[in-house]
């Protein structure tokens, strides 16, 4: 126990060493010192007296975006409807993808632990770790605007996502149902369909829906880009400040979010 | 029928599970393996159908010499062999039909087994087999609705529907309480009889092994060193096997009980 | 043969279906059909401009064989510690905040009104994305790095303070219970009951949240909110595909450096 003499003698207990107790210091220290230079850098990039004038810019905007420009909505619902395709139709595609990518990466089920599965792993963190409209910015140099380039984004995004939670779930299985399929003499499909698909379908189910809420997320800004959906309003709306078409915008975004984990919340429940 | 000759598994540990086992098994003779933990019991039978790749020896089934058959042929062979698991091993959510059908997936193509179109005479023989043990009700109830004894039953059923010529039994009442494993153990002794199938059964609890075999062998470190009838097995016996310990009290149980149960 | 076994007999049998009301397994089987007719044949595809992006698909994927760090690496460089600096900033502004909104959203240690205000904001900060955020801040505070720090630090609140509480409401009861039991004032009771255990929890998402700022950071330059974000885009803009490979592999390699840290110190604190 870490004991220290008080100046008269006597003994008192600390929590820690004096040594640990420096080293905590130290790392305080360091951290603040941290701290305090990025705040100089993000303080250093702006002007201070626009800041100052915020609340009044603020409340100017509020006021000029209520209230919403209800008519407008007839404008959006075919937007809305390109929104949700993009989130369902790229989730499906992404789910076609990320299983083989799920299969190749799981230590037990893929054909080659040396080449294919680093090659799986790879492909899952790098689609991972590049957001969905980063993929759309590419995909609109490449393929040109659209929804379609909205739909591949949001389905190269979502691989990476649903191969890592799916092959973890396959690595994960018990092992001793697939060892009593292969004992019939079941061919290496068979053993796949019936030993190993039935135990990971429901966490498979799970990570649809979970992504496809996402997407719908995503979806609703893809437009910013160019990458088709109601994005593409709200970034012309912006674009001319007309506000009460950004503020009946942002409504109708706050709904389609609030519906999608309404619907995922409940569709995971029915399945587990 | 049954013969394993020099029969060694060496894991890539260094571990030596098997030591050059020699072996041979009579058509229709039950068998009973026992030996302490790591013994090497559970690989021997593994290395049988191969789900674990024996280091070198052969195993013959009849004429046909198993451990150098490609991966089609091994296929085939393991029809002839069912295997019955310590923890019963089904596929927790499937029915118990489509678990006792997934026995024939030797026998059926790909898609007619994704699709579960097996033959009449495959369901016919399904149900025959669950009437048999009693579970004919359950046919579609899920597997993890049932109780342990119950699942066992379904997992007896998997490998008899492969007709197999040889049962490989794997701690079949590991995680039973005594009764079911008693009714277990029975049970697959009565359709080894009435079936005229040979089996090896790993078992730890030798006074159940002498209550229903013919035949027992004890393995210890990966080597024979018993091989008899089960009145055979006297302390001193046991005592190699095992190690010191008290013997007489398990085996003058199982006398009584035996009386009991006659 | 017993009576039942004579029922099935050369019967055929099919898989009980896993949703029993067939009238719903239609409408469900029906209703996907028509909604993916409807939906692919809605998505307008230039098969045209498709093919002739292939090319400059390969050209990217090729480019991040050769990737250009050099030509711009002034701005790389800056917009890449811009990208970091917002990070830290907002995540340990947001994880300081997050706290005791997190304490103030648990049932079980607030009081009703606390609770509902707390939640409130919650919900608010998640049903937000981060980009609209951006560009509502943007508009208020002009451009530059301090619309992204404030965006990410709200990010963070609503993030790390659900989690936070639902770690709360589910902690074991009677460790409080005891300390409680001691006498202890309100902020004691916190520290020694509840803080050990929600700590290790507490830190590791802390950490997964680092990641996913620095992960955000890298598109608020989009809507100028700072960041490699404005760096990247121009990149795609000029079709300078080589360097825009080079800002990819930079972020893939920070975050995977991220992921491989958080997994130590996780591995550490549990």
């Amino acid at each position: 126990m870490p004991v220290s003499r008080l100046a008269d003698g006597r003994k008192a207990w600390q929590r820690r060493e004096r040594k640990q107790q420096l080293a905590r210091w130290a790392m305080w220290l360091v951290g603040t010192a941290i701290f305090v230079w990025c705040w100089q850098r993000i303080s250093g990039a702006t002007t201070w007296f626009f800041v100052l004038d915020a609340p009044h810019i603020a409340g100017d905007i509020l006021e000029r975006a209520m209230p919403p420009r209800w008519s407008y909505i007839s404008k959006l619902w075919w937007p809305i409807w390109d929104t949700l395709n993009i989130a369902t139709l790229g989730t499906l595609m992404a789910l076609v993808l990320a299983v083989p990518v799920a299969f190749m990466a799981a230590r037990n089920t893929t054909p080659s632990r040396y080449f294919i599965r680093p090659l799986a792993l790879l492909i899952i963190v790098s689609t991972r770790s590049i957001n969905s409209l980063i993929w759309a910015l590419l995909l609109i140099a490449i393929i040109g605007p659209g929804v379609f380039a909205g739909i591949v984004a949001i389905a190269i995004r979502s691989i990476g996502f649903c191969a890592k939670l799916l092959y973890e779930a396959i690595e994960e299985i018990d092992h001793s149902q697939v060892e009593a399929v292969t004992a019939t003499g079941a061919s290496r499909w068979q053993v796949m369909a019936y030993g190993i698909v039935p135990q990971i379908l429901p966490a498979f189910a799970g990570i649809s829906v979970f992504r496809w809420d996402i997407n719908i997320r995503e979806s609703t800004v893809l437009g910013l880009v160019g990458a088709g959906g109601i994005g593409l309003q709200l970034s012309s709306s912006l674009n001319v400040l007309a506000w009460p078409q950004v503020s009946l915008i942002l409504l109708i975004i706050l709904l389609a979010v609030v519906l999608s984990e309404w619907v995922s919340a409940k569709v995971r429940g029915a399945i587990i | 029928m049954l013969s394993l000759e020099k029969l060694t598994k060496t894991y890539r540990t260094g571990d030596q599970a098997l030591k050059a086992v020699d072996l041979e098994i009579p058509e229709g003779q039950v068998v009973a393996l026992i030996g302490p933990s790591g013994a090497g019991k559970s690989t021997l039978i593994r290395c049988i159908n191969r789900l674990v790749e024996p280091t070198s020896g052969k195993v013959w089934l009849g004429d046909i010499e198993i451990s150098s058959l490609g991966a089609t042929a091994l296929r085939q062979q393991r029809r002839r062999m069912g295997m019955i698991f310590q923890e019963y091993a089904l596929v927790e959510r499937l029915t118990v039909m489509e678990n006792v059908l997934s026995g024939r997936l030797g026998y059926v193509g790909f898609w007619k087994s994704f699709l579960r179109r097996y033959p009449q005479s495959d369901i016919d023989e399904a149900f025959r087999l669950l009437d048999r043990v009693g579970l004919l009700e359950m046919a579609d109830k899920r597997a993890d609705e049932l109780s342990g004894g119950q699942r066992q039953r379904v997992g007896i059923c998997r490998a008899l529907i492969q007709n197999p010529a040889l049962l490989l039994v794997d701690e079949p009442t590991a995680s039973l309480d005594p009764k079911t494993s008693r009714q277990i153990m029975r049970l697959i002794c009565e359709l080894c009889a009435e079936r005229g199938l040979a089996a090896i059964i790993n078992i730890h609890d030798v006074a159940l092994a002498q209550m229903f075999v013919q035949r027992v062998i004890g393995l210890q470190f990966g080597e024979i060193k018993f091989d008899g009838p089960p009145d055979g097995l006297v302390p001193e016996v046991l005592t190699q096997i095992y190690g010191e310990e008290d013997w007489q009290a398990t085996i003058r149980k199982v006398e009584e009980e035996e009386e009991a149960v006659e | 043969m017993s009576d039942a076994l004579s029922l099935h007999l050369g019967k055929p049998w099919k898989k009980p279906p896993f949703i029993k009301r067939a009238w719903l397994r239609w409408l469900i089987a029906v209703g996907a059909i028509v909604y993916l007719v409807l939906g692919i044949a809605s998505v307008e595809v230039n098969w045209h401009r498709v093919y002739e992006g292939l090319d400059r698909g390969a050209a990217f994927i090729a480019s991040f064989l050769t990737p250009d760090f050099l030509t711009r690496a002034t701005d790389i460089r800056e917009g890449i510690t811009e990208s970091i600096v917002m990070t830290v900033a907002s995540s340990v502004v947001g994880i300081l905040i997050s706290i005791p909104i997190g304490l103030g959203a648990a049932r079980n240690i607030a009081p009703l009104p606390v609770y509902m205000i707390c939640r409130g904001i919650i919900a608010l900060s998640r049903s937000l994305q981060e980009i609209i955020v951006a560009i509502l801040l943007v508009a208020i505070f002009g451009f530059g790095p301090l619309a992204g720090f404030l965006t990410l630090s709200f990010a963070t609140i609503g993030f790390l303070s659900k989690l936070l509480a639902e770690n709360i409401e589910s902690m074991d009861r009677s460790q409080a219970e005891a300390i409680r039991a001691t006498g202890s004032s309100w902020p004691q009771w916190i520290n020694y009951g509840v803080q050990p255990q929600v700590m290790p929890r507490l830190i590791g998402l802390s950490i997964y949240r680092v990641d996913i700022n620095f992960r955000e950071s890298a598109i608020l330059g989009l809507v100028g909110a700072g960041g490699i974000g404005a760096t990247l885009n121009t990149a795609f803009d000029r079709y300078e595909f080589d360097t825009a490979a080079a800002i990819l592999i930079i972020i893939i390699a920070i975050v995977m450096a991220l992921e491989y840290v958080s997994g130590i110190i996780r591995a550490r604190v549990q």
